[in-house]
């Protein structure tokens, strides 16, 4: 990385602070007014998908039915999904990038500030929208966030109301995705290269690039649903000569693209974390960056590996199951790379640092459990199964919630000028760890033993399993109330430590961020900061 | 400041224009699909009209078995069977199957019967002659027709395919009919 030498006039000319008000937050087009307000929305929104993964596990906890109607339970799957992947994680990275990627390479802003406004309320009537569906006549919708038809039409009022929902959180996030890109091609600081660039930032890069190719692409198969299920079209509809089975294609032309939407910002985080507290710089940087840009070019290109089962002819799944596989090597060169970094330094056990070491295990055990299922002929005992239910769980809650968790520590201070409790931070994260894998670990004996997804009620003999991961569960629903408890004590005060600019030591070394005072003020590198090549690559 | 803002327009606009054709992409898939179903055969679609009657050299040596299956969609209100689950035929040789639908209401309904062969790959090589799915079929309340299907299997069919599985699956179409 490299190291500046700080020459901004941050003293001599008073910039306007923030507004009074609460006008502020909704006018306002500051980027990081808006990080905070992505931040803020998406960890409600995660108590909320939070909420509805708490009503699956009561329910599962005993086989018959206990609470609630198997078609709310239902709703509950599909509604935990769309809440978590569009609410939660997708605006928990944006808001990171907004916050950081001004800061990590020496821009005023972002781009198009006004857009970024925008951007945000559209994603918050989108969200809306999509929960107001829960109060409509015939529910929520039902079918599966893959929103398959025919079964997906049989959803009653809240259909239209769900595809509009999809089309404002497309527009969103492209916008979104647009200003990223615009920011990081226009206004990096001098001497900041493409090669010189935070992996943070590239990740988001070519995520923003993914969002501009895919999120379109779902609003197309959504509004094909919309015209066959309103205007008689027959996209999908065999009466009318179509057919189903293309919407799984449209659908994962998006879908797995999007999970890598989800990922690749995660890997950016990890990889800026991990150098810190091994006191090392990143192994392998341009290697990562390659490999980033790999993993994003085979997500176009195996997406049928989600359908292994709908009858492809032979070739197809050979095709599929190899071109899976590859995938492998791109993300083995990060973990790698990962453990390199970590091999010989003089390694400290920070909350951030803890977060982000359980990520490199516990990715790679879902990512080893998605090697499994790659393999097609196999894939016809995983499919459907709890097996998948518990490998993209494994990828998605202790990695990129757990990196969300370890970017949120890690950060924290810079935001607020305030240290976090460590000690009720570690109790947060042992909490974590361990209950997340009380839950999702024995979801892989489920699977293999053949208990199907989306189904309220279960043969008995998977009642132990179920309660156990039911059991964490619940721990891990609780744990996390800790980190909102942590998030506003910090706010207001911490421990009432001042921090340095640096927080972490050394950390300058790393990122252009802890140049700067903590809290940054409102408006930084008014000027750009003079940027001179360190020790570091 | 105008020479920085110029490449940043020119860049913002482009990638609008790449989502807007990203968009038009996903409506592109549509025919793209079809068009590779039809070359590849992998749908089990066929062909949506008569086929011409040729006479073929009958291949006496080998039998291809034709099962023949019947479905309803949804709760479409009819009764749907077949005289015959299968039959064994040789290649090239001309067969008639009856079907029998009823509609089960006391209203008129347009119904439409939608083919699938299986192996998809077989479609191609499965011709009919005539049959009740090229139109839609109109029920009287309560009404029962025997419909006939006269089909033949090219000889060109491949050696390894001794099974093919004709399915009709009937369609209530009274609200969203074509005619």
């Amino acid at each position: 990385m490299s190291a500046v030498v700080a020459e901004h006039d941050e003293h001599e000319h008073h910039d306007h602070g923030p507004m009074k008000g609460w006008l502020r937050w909704i006018i306002t087009t500051n980027h990081k007014d808006i990080g905070t307000l992505y931040l803020v929305f998406s960890l409600a929104m995660f108590f909320v998908g939070g909420a509805m993964a708490m009503v699956i596990r009561a329910e599962l906890f005993e086989p018959g039915m206990q609470f609630v109607e198997p078609q709310f339970f239902n709703s509950m799957t599909t509604m935990h999904a769309l809440v978590m992947v569009f609410g939660a994680v997708m605006p928990a990275f944006v808001g990171l990038a907004n916050w950081m990627i001004p800061l990590m390479i020496g821009a005023p802003d972002m781009a198009l500030p006004r857009m970024n406004n925008m951007s945000f309320w559209l994603l918050v009537a989108g969200v809306l929208l999509l929960a107001s569906t829960l109060f409509m006549e015939g529910g929520a919708p039902a079918g599966g966030w893959t929103l398959y038809p025919p079964l997906v039409l049989q959803t009653g009022k809240a259909l239209p109301f769900a595809i509009f929902s999809v089309h404002l959180l497309g527009v969103s996030s492209i916008m979104g995705a647009i200003n990223i890109i615009a920011t990081i091609f226009n206004m990096r600081a001098p001497a900041m290269t493409l090669m010189k660039m935070p992996l943070f930032v590239w990740t988001w890069l070519i995520t923003a690039f993914l969002l501009i190719a895919i999120m379109p692409v779902f609003a197309g198969a959504v509004t094909m649903l919309l015209t066959d299920r309103f205007f008689n079209t027959s996209f999908f509809d065999a009466a009318g000569g179509g057919d189903p089975v293309l919407y799984q294609h449209i659908f994962w032309f998006f879908g797995h693209p999007e999970v890598y939407v989800m990922i690749l910002p995660t890997f950016g985080v990890a990889s800026t974390i991990i150098p810190v507290f091994a006191r090392k710089p990143l192994f392998g940087y341009s290697s990562m960056v390659y490999a980033t840009a790999s993993i994003a070019f085979l997500s176009f290109i195996v997406w049928a590996h989600h359908m292994f089962t709908v009858g492809m002819p032979i070739a197809g799944e050979l095709y599929f199951m190899y071109a899976t596989m590859l995938i492998a090597i791109p993300t083995g060169v990060k973990v790698f790379n990962w453990t390199a970094t970590m091999w010989k330094g003089a390694m400290t056990f920070e909350t951030p640092m803890l977060f982000s070491i359980s990520f490199v295990v516990l990715f790679t055990l879902g990512g080893f459990t998605g090697l499994m299922m790659s393999i097609a002929p196999v894939d016809f005992q995983y499919h459907d199964t709890y097996f998948i239910v518990a490998h993209f769980h494994y990828t998605l809650v202790p990695a990129s919630i757990f990196i969300l968790m370890a970017a949120g520590y890690y950060w924290l201070p810079k935001w607020t000028g305030n240290m976090y409790n460590e000690k009720i931070g570690q109790l947060h994260f042992w909490l974590s760890v361990i209950s997340v894998n009380i839950l999702f670990f024995p979801q892989h004996f489920l699977g293999l033993a053949g208990m199907p997804r989306r189904i309220p009620d279960y043969a008995i003999q998977f009642a132990d399993w179920n309660m156990i991961s039911s059991i964490g569960g619940f721990i891990f629903g609780l744990s996390q109330l800790l980190f909102l408890y942590i998030v506003i004590d910090t706010i207001r005060g911490g421990t009432g430590e001042k921090v340095t600019d640096e927080v972490w030591e050394e950390a300058s070394k790393h990122g252009l961020e802890w140049t700067l005072p903590s809290p940054p003020p409102y408006h930084t590198f008014t000027t750009p900061p003079v940027i001179v090549p360190s020790e570091h690559h | 400041m105008t020479e920085e803002k110029k490449p940043k327009n020119t860049l913002v606009r482009n990638l609008f224009i790449v989502a807007v054709l990203m968009f038009g992409f996903g409506y592109a898939l549509v025919p793209l699909y079809n068009v590779l179903c039809d070359i590849t055969g992998l749908n089990g679609k066929t062909e949506n009209g008569a086929a011409k009657e040729i006479a073929y050299d009958i291949d006496l040596t080998r039998e291809v078995t034709v099962e023949f299956i019947t479905s309803l969609n949804e709760s479409t209100p009819m009764i749907f069977n077949t005289e015959t689950k299968f039959l064994k035929v040789h290649p090239g040789e001309y067969h008639t199957v009856n079907f029998y639908a009823e509609n089960k209401t006391d209203k008129a309904m347009i119904a439409r019967a939608i083919p699938s062969i299986s192996p998809g790959i077989a479609a191609e090589f499965f011709k009919k002659i005539q049959c009740f799915c090229f139109t839609e079929q109109k029920f009287m309340p309560h009404e029962g027709k025997t419909m006939p299907v006269k089909f033949v299997i090219e000889p060109k069919l491949p050696e390894k395919y001794k099974t093919v599985t004709l399915s009709y699956t009937f369609f209530d179409n009274t609200d969203r009919s074509v005619n």
